[in-house]
């Protein structure tokens, strides 16, 4: 691991009790979402991590603690470093602070991970749905929901799909 | 009947997005709808009008919603690559190295040198045929439409080649995990020579029609200024973050695929508005042209895809003769390769900006999670703060200046 | 012989109705600028200088839906544009064709998911459809083609309707 990251994560292991894992040249943080704003705000400041590259979450269900990782990646032009910050969510408790007080780019992204998987971001100015219609119901990138797979229809079966297919009138 | 009158969109659930002007009426709320012949893809914009004057402008995506990424966890690695190649679609070989770069971070799989060079070679040509439709629709949407024809005339070149090469013209999907799909013909080094000959003076001619035109001038000077702080804040890459002054392109500070043996100079402006970032990108094409011919005449000789057969499969000569790539053969065709329970991030530098691809897997042979970070997206949020105060025919100029791709925005 | 000579020497034709109203429709068949994806881009191509469209007719794509008479549904239609796709095609004067060009207009294509409608037939009736990913810009000519072959047999009993 570069110095200068070993030194950003002893700071952020003492002040936000962060644990860490590498893999193939990267650093992965955990860090509780009570302290995720500080953080980064920290890192941004102090560290020049000026570009939120990736906002993301990943979906662990069945299991239920922690249920959803929402991941946050930094990167630093100036230092040409990057850190990923990953906060565990439970599946009961789906609420985490906002980050667009920090990064503006948060705005979009956070609405994205509203949409796809019910993540609720508390402070957030603009929370309604961006990818799926506004009556949308569900959160279609959580491994609970269904692909939406359509049957395909070979020569056997094809005459019962295709009456239950909904063709258009004029 | 009524609905098919004159509708003034509602206000009610935008309140907290426009001034107050619109909630009394003052200005108007103006829909340029999913179908419109200059918003680059479905793409709906609300307007807050006063006059001709743009107030507020809200962007609404989600028109063209795939589903890719949930799509992906449902097939293998391998078959799942198909569907990289229509996200962006104007970039379809740099979709497909941004994945197979990430399986292979993931699986740790060597790639061989001629596999390496000829996924420079393409990717910048893909690049070049990019930017030449960006150039086509941007001076169509200005009203300069011979620049249009000439772009997509130039562009078929290249989409020969990609046929010749792979057989399909736009969804190649011709980058495998651990290489190349298959070698390239013999006529491939005299079509790429043929095309770099021709393409300088055309690149001349665009540049004679437009970049001392007064009316260009007019018409992009000024326009959609962005400066760096912004940029930054937005998470905006590639050539808008280039046109504001800032140095960052991925294959120059963190190069992969054996960039940086290559010379060549990354084009940046410092005045942040139309005219900045359409002169970033045409001397973008001149420096991919650059980078084709280096590694056109540094092409070594030798396999083009990795012999590591537990995720590459064995050529079928070998089929008849050998046990263990019957073995591995049917493996890979039945079941998939298993990649480990861990994460990674993997970006390459696209047309647009940083396209990276955070992937998991899971011990198995599907995607336990694949995202794609595509950087229309986050340069596309940035377009409600630069076109505060403009005219609406500034707003067409501006939008094709972003170089969006709908099928990014919304994967 | 006979007659018909002597009519065309002096610069006259004989025709039913129906055939020179079909060889006026499908002579200047103006399409409906609608390209959501990919298909857009060879779509884009066949209007181009290398495969030209003008040559049948379609010299101009007109993005209103009021002037024009064919709509070709370039691209994979999501659920959430579907309405809009209607309500456009609800807008088109008569007589009005559809083309369902690619693989996600015809069937839904590679993408077997919520969020892509399987077929664009469910929303508005397909005339021709055109196969492949994106399909050339050879293929979408012949398309095309197909079509005009189709409109020149059209009788004006499919357009009276009660």
């Amino acid at each position: 691991m570069d110095t200068r990251l070993e030194k950003i994560i002893k700071v952020l292991q003492e002040k936000a009790s962060a644990t860490y894992e590498e893999f193939r040249g990267e650093v992965h943080v955990f860090i509780n979402a009570g302290q995720i704003v500080d953080a980064l705000t920290f890192l941004r400041d102090e560290h020049q991590f000026s570009l939120l590259s990736v906002m993301t979450a990943v979906d662990y269900w069945p299991q239920d603690n922690p249920r959803f990782h929402v991941i946050y990646q930094l990167t630093s032009l100036t230092q040409n470093l990057s850190i990923q910050l990953r906060v565990p969510v439970n599946g009961n408790q789906l609420k985490v602070p906002t980050a667009t007080r920090v990064f503006e780019v948060a705005n979009w992204r956070e609405r994205e991970i509203l949409d796809m998987f019910g993540i609720e971001f508390e402070g957030h100015p603009d929370p309604r749905r961006i990818l799926m219609p506004e009556d949308w119901e569900g959160h279609p990138l959580r491994k609970d929901y269904p692909l939406g797979y359509e049957e395909p229809q070979f020569t056997f079966n094809f005459e019962e799909i295709d009456l239950r297919k909904p063709y258009a009138k004029e | 009947m009524s609905e098919y009158q004159l509708q003034e969109v509602p206000v009610g659930p935008y309140k907290h997005l426009v001034s107050e002007r619109a909630v009394s009426g003052e200005t108007m709320l103006l829909n340029m709808g999913p179908q419109h012949p200059s918003t680059h893809g479905v793409l709906r914009l609300l307007l807050e009008l006063d006059g001709e004057v743009i107030i507020n402008c809200i962007p609404d995506i989600g028109y063209l919603h795939t589903g890719i990424e949930k799509n992906m966890e449902a097939k293998t690695y391998q078959k799942a690559e198909v569907m990289t190649d229509r996200l962006d679609y104007m970039n379809n070989m740099g979709n497909n190295l941004a994945y197979v770069m990430a399986v292979e971070k993931l699986v740790d799989l060597d790639v061989p040198p001629r596999a390496q060079t000829l996924r420079v070679i393409l990717t910048e040509l893909q690049r070049i045929g990019s930017h030449l439709v960006w150039l086509g629709t941007t001076a169509l949407d200005l009203a300069a439409m011979s620049v249009f024809l000439y772009c997509f005339r130039e562009r078929e070149i290249i989409l020969d080649i990609f046929e010749m090469v792979s057989g399909q013209r736009m969804m190649t999907t011709y980058f495998r995990p651990g290489g190349v799909w298959r070698d390239v013909p013999v006529e491939f080094e005299g079509a790429v020579r043929n095309f770099l000959k021709i393409l300088p003076k055309r690149i001349d001619e665009y540049e004679a029609l437009l970049t001392k035109n007064p009316l260009w001038l007019d018409r992009t000077v000024g326009l959609g200024k962005l400066d760096a702080a912004t940029a930054l804040q937005h998470g905006v890459t590639g050539p808008m973050l280039r046109a504001t002054g800032v140095n960052w392109d991925l294959r120059k500070v963190r190069p992969y695929m054996g960039y940086e043996q290559y010379d060549f100079n990354i084009p940046i402006e410092t005045r942040g508005d139309t005219y900045a970032r359409y002169l970033v990108r045409v001397q973008e094409l001149r420096e991919s042209l650059k980078i084709v011919e280096q590694a056109l005449n540094k092409l070594p000789m030798g396999p083009v895809r990795s012999d590591n057969r537990k995720f590459v499969p064995p050529p079928r000569s070998e089929l008849g003769t050998s046990m263990e790539s019957l073995i591995h053969h049917f493996k890979l065709w039945t079941e998939g390769f298993p990649a480990p329970k861990a994460s990674i991030y993997s970006a390459v530098e696209s047309p647009r900006g940083e396209l990276g691809v955070y992937l998991e897997g899971d011990g198995g042979p599907k995607p336990y999670r694949v995202h794609w970070r595509t950087p229309s997206f986050d340069n596309l949020s940035v377009l409600s703060k630069i076109v505060k105060g403009h005219l609406v025919a500034d707003l067409i100029a501006i939008l094709a200046s972003i170089d969006i791709v709908l099928g990014d925005i919304d994967r | 012989m006979g007659v018909e000579q002597k009519l065309g020497n002096m610069g006259v034709v004989t025709t039913t109705l129906e055939t020179a109203v079909n060889w006026a429709r499908t002579n200047a068949m103006w399409p409906m600028q609608f390209g959501l994806a990919c298909c857009a881009i060879e779509m884009m191509s066949a209007q181009a200088a290398t495969y030209d469209m003008s040559r049948f007719g379609m010299e101009l794509m007109r993005p209103s839906p009021r002037q024009s008479d064919l709509m070709i549904v370039a691209g994979r239609v999501s659920r959430k544009m579907a309405p809009v796709l209607r309500r456009l095609y609800d807008q088109m004067p008569e007589p009005k064709w559809v083309i369902a060009m690619g693989d996600c207009a015809s069937c839904g294509g590679v993408f077997n998911n919520y969020a892509i409608v399987q077929g664009v037939d469910e929303v508005v009736p397909v005339d021709v459809y055109v196969a492949g990913c994106p399909p050339r810009p050879e293929a979408l000519i012949h398309g095309v083609v197909t079509l005009f072959e189709k409109v020149k047999g059209e009788k004006f009993e499919d357009f009276v309707k009660a």
